[in-house]
């Protein structure tokens, strides 16, 4: 991507204090240090299972989150460490969580792949590809319903696309005019297999002309162009005028899990985008507008590492669940009758 | 909580339907986060006339027609119990619910035990199901004992007009998601039923007739017939008990037992194929409790064949368990003959 031309601020620039620039370049360094932390404790041996790493996808989860408050949703995927750090979660509950401590957000019965804050509005990561459309659009329509004027964010992956869910949950928010804004991360495989080779549309923001909705594709890594999107989407659900899909295209340097041995790309294509790297992009965009200095970027990744070891620290330490209570939380209302 | 709440209202005949319509009636009367939502529940008035005319009173927002997307109906429903409404979604008949297995098996039922119990999914769900319509293999399946299988949902099988609201408005208290399976040969049978508002417990199963050699546990239609068969019986002087099981998640194992030990024999009767079907489930309860030393004869069961159901009647009659069948397996199970 060219460098912003002089005289042409971007869209972030413009539209957020330099306070909030400064909050987003730090969630995302967060976000990254938090997945590479987690990356080595599974190396490591610390955490069990499998977890899918969004490592150079963080300019979507953050961009897109930047006018969302707290009672706003979102919904998330099983690449959701991102979208959950974004929209306000905490580092040592997230970690807990990986750790399966009984501290973590969901008590260590979830972990990555379930991980969710539903006090900030994360309704939660999910294991089904496409499986948090259809709960968004319900999001949607209680907010319309209750009249609460909340937005809901979905987030979905170029693989959602092509299931069922996500076509049925497009056309109920259009016909019902439902304040959800349908964010695909397109980075390009769903596992191994390229959208070249499953998606029949060029773009999957195309598919949006089939439910009467604006589509937008766009730069992905490119903090200013998701942020700017999604905020006019935010702005046109809260006004009652229904949903959008916008398509981040973007890349996931990691594999798509631990299991993942990256046969179906190649070194040059991880390369030429590990070269796209939206972190010091944004970095750049912040420095070079005079938001924060260099110094002030190495410091802040300095004091996200340092968050990050602690939480990790702190997480290793917590209380593990106990088993007598395995069966706990199946219902509201514990009864023997249902063991 | 082992009997109906306290009944105010007079009673009233009304078909199961009807009362299933009150049910929903008084629900979004009074709770305004309540919504429907269905195929053809609007102005059509649902495909067994179960929404009717409600419609007309409460709008399209809030009696809402889905497209036809079960999957995708199905989550909506589940994202808006999970953010503040009580929706009760209709399926156009059980069989369909195969196509949201998803929604209801991955996320209603999970949710919140992934999340560590941060969430809950107030969802109910509407099933017409059962055989007997004619409508063959696609649109007559009995599948509670699939979702029964699933912790996290509930599974309710109203046989009367009087326990189908009941169970209705029992489920819209619930903070989990409850699926209730409604016989479709049921919708046009008449019965007393409580007007104003009561509950009927999810997980207590009902004593239809109180007898003392033997015990026949059924579910849904099944107890209506076991009901019909045991006055055959008492006429041989055979005296049977009849369960009506109500709920088969969470299934009312002590009232089961009870009986078992009472008569010491017991007869399960269910449409859903035989194999691994709620009468298996009936029949471990009892093998691996104290009830077990009470028996003085095999327990037997009585379920739908190992086959879809067929379009032809004398073969579909013939699938499903039917009174007469009932009747020769009570008589031998009582008279020692298995």
């Amino acid at each position: 991507m060219p460098d912003t031309p002089p005289g042409n601020t971007p869209y972030a620039v413009r539209a957020y204090r330099p306070e909030a620039l400064r909050e987003a370049l730090r969630k995302m360094l967060l976000i990254r240090k938090f997945e590479e932390g987690a990356e080595e404790c599974y190396m490591r041996g610390l955490i069990h299972g499998t977890m899918h790493l969004s490592i150079g996808q963080e300019a979507s989860a953050v961009g897109a989150c930047m006018s969302l408050g707290d009672d706003d949703k979102i919904t998330s995927t099983h690449r959701g460490h991102g979208h959950c750090l974004a929209k306000g979660a905490g580092v040592d509950k997230m970690f807990a969580e990986f750790f399966g401590k009984e501290t973590g957000y969901c008590r260590g019965r979830g972990g990555s792949m379930h991980i969710a804050d539903v006090a900030k509005g994360n309704l939660g990561a999910n294991g089904i590809v496409g499986g948090g459309l259809p709960i968004a659009v319900g999001s949607a329509l209680s907010a319309k319903r209750l009249g609460t004027g909340a937005v809901t964010v979905c987030f979905f992956g170029d693989g959602a696309n092509n299931e069922g869910a996500f076509h049925e949950a497009l056309n109920m928010a259009s016909i019902w005019k439902l304040p959800v804004i349908f964010v695909c991360e397109n980075n390009r495989y769903g596992m191994s297999v390229p959208t070249e080779r499953s998606t029949a549309v060029k773009n999957i923001a195309d598919r949006a002309i089939a439910y009467a909705m604006p589509g937008v594709t766009l730069d992905g890594n490119d903090f200013s162009a998701v942020a700017e999107a999604v905020d006019g989407a935010v702005a046109r659900a809260r006004a009652g005028d229904g949903p959008s899909l916008i398509e981040n295209v973007t890349y996931r340097t990691r594999g798509h899990s631990r299991s993942d041995r990256n046969r179906y790309r190649s070194r040059q294509e991880i390369a030429l985008w590990t070269e796209r790297d939206p972190i010091p992009r944004m970095a750049k965009m912040l420095v070079s507008h005079g938001v924060m200095t260099e110094d002030d970027v190495e410091k802040m990744e300095a004091a996200a590492a340092d968050e990050i070891a602690s939480g990790i620290e702190a997480a290793r330490s917590a209380p593990e669940p106990g088993v007598e209570d395995a069966t706990r939380d199946v219902y509201t209302v514990h009864s023997e009758a249902m063991e | 909580m082992n009997a109906e709440s306290s009944v105010r209202g007079e009673v009233h005949e009304l078909s199961y339907a009807e009362s299933i319509r009150d049910a929903m009636d008084i629900a979004l009367g009074s709770d305004e986060r309540v919504v429907l939502m269905g195929e053809d529940i609007g102005v059509y008035g649902g495909a067994f006339q179960v929404t009717g005319s409600l419609v007309h009173k409460y709008g399209e927002d809030r009696v809402m027609d889905t497209p036809i997307s079960e999957l995708g109906g199905a989550g909506v429903a589940v994202g808006a119990a999970l953010t503040g409404l009580r929706p009760i979604f209709e399926f156009q008949f059980s069989d369909f619910s195969t196509l949201a297995m998803e929604q209801i098996v991955n996320q209603a039922a999970k949710l919140r035990y992934m999340l560590g119990g941060a969430v809950s999914v107030p969802l109910v769900m509407r099933l017409p199901s059962g055989s007997g319509t004619g409508a063959a293999a696609q649109h007559s399946q009995s599948l509670e004992a699939w979702y029964g299988h699933v912790p996290g949902l509930k599974v309710a099988q109203p046989s009367t007009p009087r326990d189908a609201k009941g169970l209705l408005l029992a489920a819209l208290e619930d903070p989990d998601p409850v699926l209730i399976f409604e016989h479709k040969l049921l919708y046009k049978m008449k019965g007393p039923v409580p007007s104003g508002y009561y509950t009927t417990p999810i997980g207590k199963a009902a004593v239809r007739r109180e007898g003392t050699d033997l015990t026949i546990a059924a579910n849904s239609i099944m107890a209506l017939k076991a009901e019909e068969a045991a006055k055959t019986l008492a006429d041989e002087g055979i005296d049977a008990e009849v369960i009506d099981l109500r709920t088969v998640r969470p299934i009312d194992r002590e009232t089961v037992l009870a009986s078992v030990r009472k008569t010491g024999r017991l007869l399960c009767v269910y449409e859903g194929v035989k194999t691994l079907g709620v009468g298996a489930e009936v029949s471990a309860m009892v093998a691996e409790s104290d009830a077990f030393d009470f028996l003085d004869g095999p327990i037997v069961r009585l379920g739908g064949a190992e086959c879809p159901i067929p379009y032809n009647p004398k073969l579909e009659e013939a699938v499903v368990p039917q009174v007469p069948a009932i009747i020769r397996a009570a008589r031998d199970l009582a008279n020692g003959a298995i």
